[in-house]
């Protein structure tokens, strides 16, 4: 009996610990395909994401559509010719952080994380491997991430006639305020 | 009997535990279910026009859409008029979106000196989602003012027999990523007409279409049908158009074989003489190109 009772207590710290998970709904993704002709920058402050402390396991996903250019083509150009957003409307990432365990949510500091995962992206998933930055500032960490994404990766075709404009590999920068998931 | 007891709790409390891992899974979920969204069908046409008609796109806000547009001569012109490229009327078009539902243009076109303007507004998108709308409605209305030399100088000319007006319905409905199609009744009043068989006013009602065959390439089609034909004169026929749309990052080609001379309403709905059985047609073309005026509030 006492050796189902001390099962019966890790199984709940086991629970307990369970809840450690962060969120936002607001994650910020920006969008730059730089070249010299032509600078084509966007932004989407409607990331979704989610990390659980204490398995080390996220996933962030986003809408296609809520990306904001400055130039309406542009946007009209990114949902239908190249994201082709009705077939596709969702980029998202599943994956884990590989040092999850030396990050301590509860205390201020600034910690390096290895991610690897999925990401999905125009219907085609990839694995990927990238670093990112949490921040833990009064108890909220800021997570940030910059990475290249290469279009051709993803069967994202640039017509030869725009090829000097577009460029063949995007950079993504992604900023998350999490919060702490109350439960 | 104790241990069996554990044993049980242990496999269920595994079990539990299984579960709850299989939970996370897909973590996303924990944040409740995604609020749905409204997706406003965008892209049903490639510009703002059909061919001649207006299309149910709008210019975006604070966009200056310019075309130039040309309508060579016919094509039974033979090699002696190059197939109607020796002969060319042009027409210069400024679009602007003061809204993104609000677009306003001005035009001119040298085939009989016409300046005309126009306002066209969306009430209704098509959307999906958390709002249902089947059909994108506009309405357009507009004004011409023909300033060619009067061909009677003798009789007494008012500025007003100048004028023609017109009013529009753009009814569409993108059927899915290939296909939109939209028609159009319109209202078109002419203040002089060249007889007194001939109406004012002429009832119209044209059916337009897009087929995407690539992505950047789409097949166009317009016919307008005069719903009476005692409202034209007698050697006046339908207008019917085809042609392709061809994008190229800021540029919009449309080449086009038409009936039609006239890019203005009033000629094109009430005045098309060219007959395609006989070969009338004539080669054209929109070329357009967007320049972002206003720059969005984007925060980049």
């Amino acid at each position: 009996m006492k050796y189902s009772l001390l099962v019966l207590l890790f199984a709940f710290m086991l629970n307990a610990q369970a809840q450690e998970k962060y969120f936002a709904k607001d994650a910020k993704v920006y969008f730059l395909s730089d070249t010299k002709l032509e600078k084509i920058e966007a932004t989407n402050n409607k990331g979704v994401c989610v990390i659980d402390a204490t398995t080390g396991a996220m996933e962030f996903s986003v809408l296609i559509a809520g990306f904001q250019f400055e130039k309406a083509l542009m946007q009209e150009h990114f949902q239908e010719n190249y994201m082709e957003m009705s077939k596709f409307p969702k980029a998202t990432f599943k994956g884990n952080i590989k040092n999850f365990g030396t990050i301590k949510w509860a205390q201020d500091g600034n910690y390096e994380m290895e991610v690897v995962g999925k990401l999905t992206l125009h219907g085609v998933t990839k694995d990927i491997t990238n670093k990112a930055n949490v921040a833990i500032k009064s108890g909220v960490p800021m997570a940030i991430s910059s990475f290249e994404v290469l279009c051709a990766d993803y069967n994202i075709n640039i017509p030869s006639l725009v090829k000097d404009k577009v460029a063949k590999s995007v950079k993504i920068d992604i900023a998350a305020k999490l919060q702490k998931l109350a439960k | 009997m104790k241990k069996i007891l554990n044993l049980i709790l242990i496999i269920a409390i595994q079990l539990v535990w299984t579960f709850s891992s299989f939970a996370q899974e897909d973590l996303l979920s924990i944040l409740g279910e995604e609020e749905e969204q409204t997706q406003y069908a965008s892209a049903s046409f490639k510009t703002n026009r059909i061919i001649n008609l207006h299309s149910i796109e709008n210019t975006a806000a604070g966009v200056l859409d310019f075309k130039i547009a040309h309508r060579f001569g016919f094509l039974n012109g033979g090699l002696y008029e190059m197939f109607g490229l020796d002969q060319a009327s042009m027409k210069l078009i400024f679009d602007y979106g003061i809204t993104k539902n609000l677009q306003v243009g001005v035009g001119r076109t040298n085939f009989e000196k016409i300046y005309d303007g126009y306002a066209k507004y969306r009430f209704l998108h098509q959307s999906s989602g958390k709002k249902n709308m089947p059909i994108s409605l506009s309405y357009v209305a507009g004004i011409a003012v023909k300033t060619e030399k009067f061909a009677d100088q003798t009789r007494k000319n008012y500025f007003t027999s100048r004028l023609y007006y017109h009013h529009q319905l753009l009814i569409a409905r993108k059927f899915n990523n290939q296909l939109t199609v939209q028609l159009t009744p319109s209202l078109l009043h002419r203040n002089l007409v060249s007889s007194s068989s001939e109406k004012n006013d002429v009832y119209s009602i044209a059916v337009g279409a897009r087929q995407k065959l690539t992505k950047r390439i789409a097949l166009n089609a317009e016919y307008i049908y005069n719903l009476d034909a005692n409202q034209v004169a007698a050697s006046s026929r339908n207008s019917f158009s085809v042609g392709f749309d061809i994008e190229t990052g800021g540029h919009v080609f449309q080449l086009h074989f038409t009936n039609s001379t006239s890019m203005v309403e009033k000629g094109f709905i009430a005045e098309t003489v060219g007959d395609w059985t006989k070969g009338d047609i004539h080669f054209g073309f929109n070329l357009s190109r967007v320049f972002t005026l206003v720059q969005p509030k984007v925060k980049l």
